[in-house]
């Protein structure tokens, strides 16, 4: 299978925006803040036709300013985010609309002042997929698609549940009949019994659609369940990708095998149920470890850790770690 | 429409706020038919009837109803009168400030860099000293007249509105559902006109409201002073200011009714107002 998202290089750094005052108070030698953010450092990777690539990490570590590079919202610092050949965006503005976004909270994520009729229908009719006289049936049948009465096309967000309203979300992003969707921890604001029923609705329009997306997440079961390939971030970079079914039975970066360990498992039979949280928290982006970024929290870590870093590098079975020692 | 109206009207104390606002339009409107006295005629004034209690009946032969002031005008026409140009005024400099600053306020907003700093360090200098200052000034540098005096209370009344709209359009813009908006993508226009401006307007509303009634009595103290409408054309801040001075000799009335006209049409603007901005807001809608 082809490769249909083709990341090289992303970088996104965030300059402080320093005021008058923060200027000459730095000028005079005042602790200000003046460097940049390194949210994103370098990432490169590859989506195939029909496929899920699930991207996990800690909070901070970057993924959802991966995935905003990736839907078109915000334009990358260097690097190169292109669809079979044709760049996402230009001079700052996206320009396709083959990708389409679902966000984390859909209760900021919809407009409180439009019926979700005309939340769902503006996308299609201001790129004239579909005429004005079309909508009503339009937004009918996607209501239908997602589970909701077509019935209710004229109310307003704030008179629906939160998975409702992710369900709305997920009708406005593909109804401009995308051939991508980031998927940006689309669950993680829902309750556990609400989130099993937005998966599974992900998962037949997915199928139905043939759709190829990004899923981010914080939570690894969920990934888990949704994706055929994994990416796990740290510190702004990917330390690790390959097939999930790999990945999950035999991580080989440390961060990884930590992350998995940390996860509280129902076991009843082992007498220990306790779980190995990774020591340490993520270090500042603004001043990032020296040499592997893991090294302060890493049980492996060596002097080479902390004076070059790591490459990421083809290991067998299709995975590429970064990781000296994996 | 139709249910926009019912829902208004469920509200009594609104619903009565507007029947007085539209009554009090109507009578301005329809002065020259009920009032007694043509109040911008001085041929029909006679110094004799001047500063009569209500009820006195003058030279003319009819009672005047609320009394007479200091030029023997017939109170209850100079009200009437009045009440029209006070709206006229305040509505007049509301419109032209809300539109003037909400497009100021979300141009900056929505431009950001040196624009949204050359827009709001304006604004803020503006706000920094007190509007009657501008006005002040405005008026004796483009003389007296009603157009004139509408630029200077817009001049004078701008600033509110384009912080309302900057703050508003600044938090609305950060919001994800204008982010969806553009990650769709949808142009900048739409975006602005169909997602931030609706949501930068109802507190717009609120502030219009209480700027009306703002600019009412800031126009009251231009004419007060001298620098507002000529003598002739006697607002109600007019009427109240003619009639001040002779508040401690008894004759009140001179200055209350009109004050009490003035009031009255302010409470009514504003809880018509807030009735607005409760129904725009559909969160609060049951």
């Amino acid at each position: 299978m082809s490769d249909i998202v083709q990341a090289s290089a992303l970088t996104r750094r965030f300059d402080p925006r320093l005021s008058l005052g923060d200027r000459i108070a730095a000028a005079f030698g005042a602790r200000v803040e003046t460097r940049p953010v390194r949210a994103v450092t370098d990432v490169s990777f590859a989506i195939r036709q029909g496929e899920t690539l699930g991207l996990v990490g800690e909070s901070g570590c970057g993924k959802s300013t991966l995935g905003r590079m990736v839907a078109g919202i915000l334009p990358p610092s260097a690097g190169d985010l292109r669809i079979d050949g044709e760049p996402v965006m230009r001079h700052g503005r996206k320009t396709t609309t083959r990708i389409q976004t679902v966000f984390q909270d859909p209760f900021a994520s919809l407009n409180p002042r439009r019926r979700i009729g005309a939340t769902i229908s503006e996308g299609p009719i201001a790129h004239r997929l579909i005429r004005r006289a079309e909508a009503p049936a339009f937004v009918a049948d996607w209501l239908a698609r997602v589970g909701l009465d077509p019935a209710v096309a004229t109310r307003f967000p704030h008179q629906f549940s939160g998975g409702q309203r992710q369900r709305v979300a997920i009708a406005r992003a593909l109804a401009m009949r995308p051939d991508i969707l980031v998927c940006d921890e689309p669950v993680a604001s829902l309750d556990v019994s609400i989130q099993a029923q937005i998966l599974n609705l992900f998962l037949d329009l997915r199928e139905a659609l043939g759709l190829t997306c990004l899923f981010i997440s914080h939570d690894l079961s969920v990934v888990r369940h949704v994706s055929h390939r994994v990416a796990i971030m740290y510190l702004g970079r990917i330390v690790e990708i390959g097939p999930a079914a790999q990945v999950y039975a035999a991580p080989r970066h440390p961060y990884t095998q930590g992350l998995l360990d940390s996860v509280p498992k129902l076991r009843l039979d082992a007498e220990d149920v306790s779980f190995q949280p990774i020591a340490g928290e993520l270090p500042s982006p603004l001043s990032p470890p020296s040499g592997c970024a893991f090294h302060p929290r890493c049980p492996r870590a060596t002097d080479l850790c902390r004076a070059q870093r790591p490459e990421l590098a083809p290991h067998p079975g299709e995975v590429a770690v970064a990781c000296h020692h994996a | 429409m139709r249910a926009f109206w019912r829902e208004y009207a469920e509200n009594r104390v609104a619903l009565a706020a507007l029947a007085v606002v539209l009554a009090i339009v109507c009578a301005a409107l329809a002065a020259p038919l009920l009032a007694p006295q043509d109040p911008y005629d001085l041929a029909s004034l006679d110094l004799m009837d001047a500063r009569r209690p209500p009820g006195f009946v003058g030279s003319s032969g009819y009672a005047h109803l609320l009394g007479t002031d200091a030029q023997g005008r017939d109170l209850l026409s100079a009200i009437l009168y009045g009440l029209g140009i006070s709206l006229q005024m305040g509505l007049a400099a509301g419109t032209v400030a809300l539109t003037v600053g909400a497009v100021l306020g979300i141009l900056a907003a929505q431009a950001g860099g040196w624009v949204e700093t050359a827009i709001m360090r304006v604004v803020d200098l503006q706000l920094s000293f007190p509007a009657i200052l501008l006005a002040l000034v405005l008026v004796a540098v483009l003389g007296q007249g009603k157009t004139q005096l509408v630029i200077a209370l817009v001049a004078a009344q701008y600033a509110y509105f384009a912080r309302t709209a900057y703050g508003a359009a600044s938090a609305e813009r950060r919001k994800d559902y204008v982010e969806a908006a553009a990650a769709t993508p949808l142009s900048t226009a739409h975006i602005v006109f169909r997602h931030v401006l609706p949501n930068v307007l109802p507190p717009l509303i609120v502030v219009g409201t209480v700027q009306v009634a703002n600019a009412i009595s800031l126009e009251a103290t231009l004419s007060f002073l001298g620098l507002g409408l000529p003598p002739t054309e006697p607002s109600l801040g007019m009427l109240i200011a003619n009639g001040f001075q002779y508040m401690m000799s008894g004759r009140t009335w001179i200055s209350v009714y009109p004050g009490i006209a003035l009031i009255v049409l302010i409470v009514a603007i504003n809880l018509v107002g807030d009735q607005l901005r409760d129904q725009t807001n559909p969160r609060l809608r049951r």
